[in-house]
């Protein structure tokens, strides 16, 4: 392998880490507090990137600025995410007290439910707004072209995140409130937080990572029916092969398997789209808490 | 005679903690043996690992002369060895009488993917089960249904239905009410005489002790600090300083 | 017995009635039955309280078996194929099996999901051996011997499921019923006092995992030869979905809940279809939620959560 494509590869399997971890950060995030795996996360990303296409497309054609490019993708993601997570959120109180695999069955219903409004307002003609990657114009790298969009501003908005939300939760009030909710829900209320408060501000947080991912995405994607349902499980298997609810570690499995997919690309094609999968039944295999779960103190 | 059971040794730490501290102990056919200690004092650890849920770190279990030292569970019951649980453990969703069918299947080995659960079992034998743990007008009563009392006895009887010769019960009254504590106790006592079974039982109530024990051991600190016939036991100064805090 | 009988023949008379009434209506019916098994092998295992997330691909391997052969060999009789397709799936489901039983709820599920992911994707980029997306198409065999038509190849098809639905349905029932069927169901509720009664869980599990494979191999099979098309989607995690959704639908009381639950989906798709036109996963989905709401008792009597530990001094 020579050092360009190695460098390429590297390059690729960061900026697809980045896209991955944003999208899993929310999935894991959600369960981490609240204890649900949310099967819609799916629906988020797509409307995320859906949304952010349509928002390009009605405000943004014939402006050359990045800047307003960007300003629409993270505006059109927090919007996907408050609504749908308002949404998600309200469908799921009623299920509160249930076994956790019904309130999954719930999500999956929720799922099939958003994949047809999808198909309902956006057809199934792929999208493809791209302006924003041109807008940001490219680098060039030990000879190799590389796109700024792909290079910089997702890993870039990818570690932000993701330095942000530590931020968040081990400095801010709120925050550290949300990290007591999930180390002990029962605990937490007695102390006076307001868990119902904490659970509907985490899933809303979720909700808007996992549209911004899809946001992020749709310049380099092309949008089609589907996408949320390969993306659900394709996050999911990054967050499992970490361990539900760590946050760190799904950074570090997003670069794994990122870093797998763009170097089998160039190595052993048909192996890409199998790395992910392979790597989450290995990991389950001889972990199945997941690689970064620190072992929890028992509870009686 | 060979011992039924015996420890060598038996050695457990978790980090600094120990919970069983070289015990050496021997328990012979017949005998009804009461284990006595404070919460923590490692009696449960104790019982854990003869009956394979934890591995000692050194030292060995033998039963009936056979090293049993880090075998399953499951191994030792089939050898001769049951237990009955603090938290008695039961199947939930079936009913009385399923419970010890099953548990009637499990000691014959032969579970069948085709013969009815019902006509596996010889209706009598159960029907001697229920009677002796007085459970027999609510035999066909979801076991979720069943006040504690009862959850124990059921606990012991599917124990008794694999005819072991040790039958080891996890503080057998507990969570009982007073008024039923007695009542509950002579059903188990009768039943274990009339299966003629050796038994451990962990108790802390001392009437209990007194009435039902032709043996006592007290545990304090993972270890053995007091071992014979329940008069000498209850009244050396340690064991009522430290267990029964007189 | 009388009753299971009348009832038997009425739901036989039911169906070839409404397909000799309605000739289109064959492949759908052919095809919801086959559904019903997958979602038999998903109730077997909700029994022991778990639940697979990828056990479609025991449907795939089946199919791509019987596509596999009946292209190398097309004058393979479809029953033999729909044999070697099922005994392909239970041989798989063995030596998987014995991995995954050691693992129990969420992990169990996800540890099947990822399996079927890996099926899904390889299935896809191996276009030479495997077709690709586009996936393996199976060209009518004969049936005992007859090369038939469409139309009464369908009916022949529908008659050998609706036969094999009954054996099932009797079969899986009895299990059910018999001392390992209810030792299954005792896993759900106390693995560990199966343990302490002498009884490896992880055996009887496994044999649970592999009765619950072949219904879904069995499956597959039946349904590829049907469309005479096999594609990576009949192991897709939708797919495994689609056979927990039914199975939820139709209930873990009795083996016939699966193939109930599994003409209603199938119904109700083509109901939405007409109606809303191509929107029926929104109306499915909403069915799925007001059921789950409504039918508390039946759903959590299925999926109860085991009670706690052994109690204290642990």
């Amino acid at each position: 392998m020579s050092r360009d494509i190695f460098i390429l590869a590297l390059l690729d399997g960061m900026s697809y880490a980045g896209l991955l971890f944003l999208v899993a950060l929310g999935l894991t995030f959600i369960f981490g507090v609240v204890r649900i795996l949310n099967v819609a996360h799916g629906s988020l990303y797509a409307f995320g990137g859906y949304g952010a296409a349509s928002l390009g497309l009605w405000l943004g054609q014939g402006s050359d600025s990045a800047l307003l490019s960007v300003s629409l993708l993270i505006t059109g993601a927090i919007a996907v995410g408050i609504v749908m997570g308002t949404v998600l959120m309200l469908l799921l109180k009623r299920f509160q007290d249930r076994d956790p695999i019904l309130q999954l069955l719930v999500t999956f219903g929720a799922f099939m439910i958003f994949e047809d409004v999808q198909r309902l307002v956006w057809g199934t003609q792929p999208y493809f707004v791209a302006d924003v990657v041109n807008q940001m114009g490219t680098s060039e790298l030990l000879g190799v072209v590389y796109m700024n969009y792909q290079l910089l501003f997702v890993p870039g908005t990818a570690v932000a995140v993701y330095f942000a939300l530590k931020w968040f939760l081990n400095r801010t009030l709120t925050g550290k409130q949300i990290v007591a909710v999930t180390h002990d829900r029962e605990v937490a209320t007695a102390l006076g937080i307001n868990a119902k408060r904490i659970a509907y501000l985490t899933f809303v947080v979720g909700a808007v990572l996992g549209a911004l991912g899809g946001a992020l995405a749709s310049p380099t994607t092309s949008l089609v029916p589907g996408i949320g349902a390969d993306m659900i499980v394709l996050s999911f298997a990054v967050v499992a092969s970490a361990g539900l609810g760590q946050i760190t570690g799904a950074l570090l499995t997003a670069l794994m398997i990122g870093l797998s997919r763009s170097f089998c690309v160039y190595l052993a094609p048909e192996m890409e789209v199998v790395m992910p999968y392979l790597i989450m039944v290995l990991v389950l295999l001889a972990r199945p808490q997941g690689l970064f779960t620190v072992a929890q103190a028992r509870k009686i | 005679m060979t011992a039924l059971l015996q420890t060598q040794n038996l050695t457990l730490a978790f980090g600094g903690l120990v919970v069983a501290n070289g015990i050496d102990f021997s328990l012979d056919e017949g005998e009804r043996l009461a284990v006595i200690g404070q919460n923590g004092a490692g009696k449960t650890t104790f019982i854990n690992i003869c009956t394979g849920l934890l591995k000692p770190n050194e030292g060995s279990v033998r039963f009936a002369g056979d090293d049993i030292t880090g075998h399953s569970p499951r191994s030792i019951v089939r050898r001769g060895m049951a237990r009955s649980f603090q938290l008695p453990q039961l199947f939930l969703e079936h009913s009385v009488r399923e419970c010890l069918q099953l548990a009637a299947v499990a000691r014959q080995a032969n579970l069948s993917s085709w013969k009815r659960l019902v006509s596996s079992s010889p209706d009598q034998e159960i029907d001697r089960m229920l009677d002796l743990i007085s459970l027999r007008d609510r035999q066909h009563e979801l076991c979720i249904n069943l006040p504690e009392g009862q959850r124990k006895l059921l606990d012991v009887g599917m124990s008794l239905m694999l005819n072991p010769r040790l039958l080891i019960l996890d503080e057998p009254t507990s969570g009982v009410s007073t008024e039923e504590k007695h009542g509950v106790m002579e059903i188990l006592m009768r039943a274990l005489d009339e299966q003629k079974v050796t038994a451990i039982f962990v108790e802390h109530d001392v009437d209990i002790v007194k009435r039902y024990a032709t043996r006592v051991a007290a545990w304090i600190n993972g270890a053995i600090a007091a071992d014979g016939s329940p008069a000498s036991v209850l009244a050396d100064p340690t064991v009522k300083r430290e267990v029964l805090g007189i | 017995m009388m009753r299971s009988l009348m009832i038997a023949v009425i739901c036989v008379a039911a169906v070839l009635g409404l397909a000799l009434a309605f000739p289109w209506l064959k492949l759908p019916l052919i095809l919801g039955l086959c559904y019903g098994l997958a979602a038999l092998g998903i109730v077997v295992l909700l029994r022991a309280g778990q639940i697979s997330f990828g056990h479609a691909m025991y449907a795939c391997i089946a199919g791509y078996v019987v596509a596999f052969l009946g292209q190398r060999y097309p004058w393979l009789d479809g029953l033999l194929l729909i044999a070697a397709g099922t005994v392909a799936s239970v041989l798989a489901s063995m030596l998987i099996g014995a991995f995954v039983v050691r693992y129990r709820e969420i992990f169990f599920g996800m540890l099947n999901l990822a399996l079927s992911m890996v099926l899904f994707t390889v299935l896809g980029k191996f276009y030479n051996l495997t077709g690709g997306t586009d996936g393996l198409r199976i060209n009518r065999p004969e049936l005992l011997g007859f090369q038939l038509e469409r139309a009464p190849f369908e009916l022949s098809l529908l008659v050998l499921v609706l036969a094999i639905s009954l054996l099932v349905i009797f079969g899986v029932q009895r299990f059910f019923e018999s001392s390992g069927g209810q030792a299954l169901a005792a896993i759900k509720t106390n693995e560990t006092r199966l343990e302490y009664l002498g009884i490896s869980a992880r055996k009887v599990l496994w044999k649970g995992y592999v009765l619950s494979a072949s219904l879904c191999g069995l499956s597959g099979s039946l349904f590829g030869l049907s469309q005479g098309l096999v594609t990576p989607e009949m192991g897709y995690w939708l797919r495994s979905g689609e056979f927990v959704f039914i199975a939820i639908l139709g209930g873990a009381g009795h083996a016939i809940g699966a193939f109930v639950g599994a003409l209603l989906y199938e119904f109700l798709k083509m109901y939405a279809a007409a109606l809303v036109s191509g929107s029926w996963q929104l109306v499915l989905g909403v069915i799925l939620i007001v059921i789950i709401y409504f039918l508390p008792k039946g759903l959590t009597g299925l999926l109860r959560k085991r009670k706690a530990a052994i109690g204290g001094g642990l």
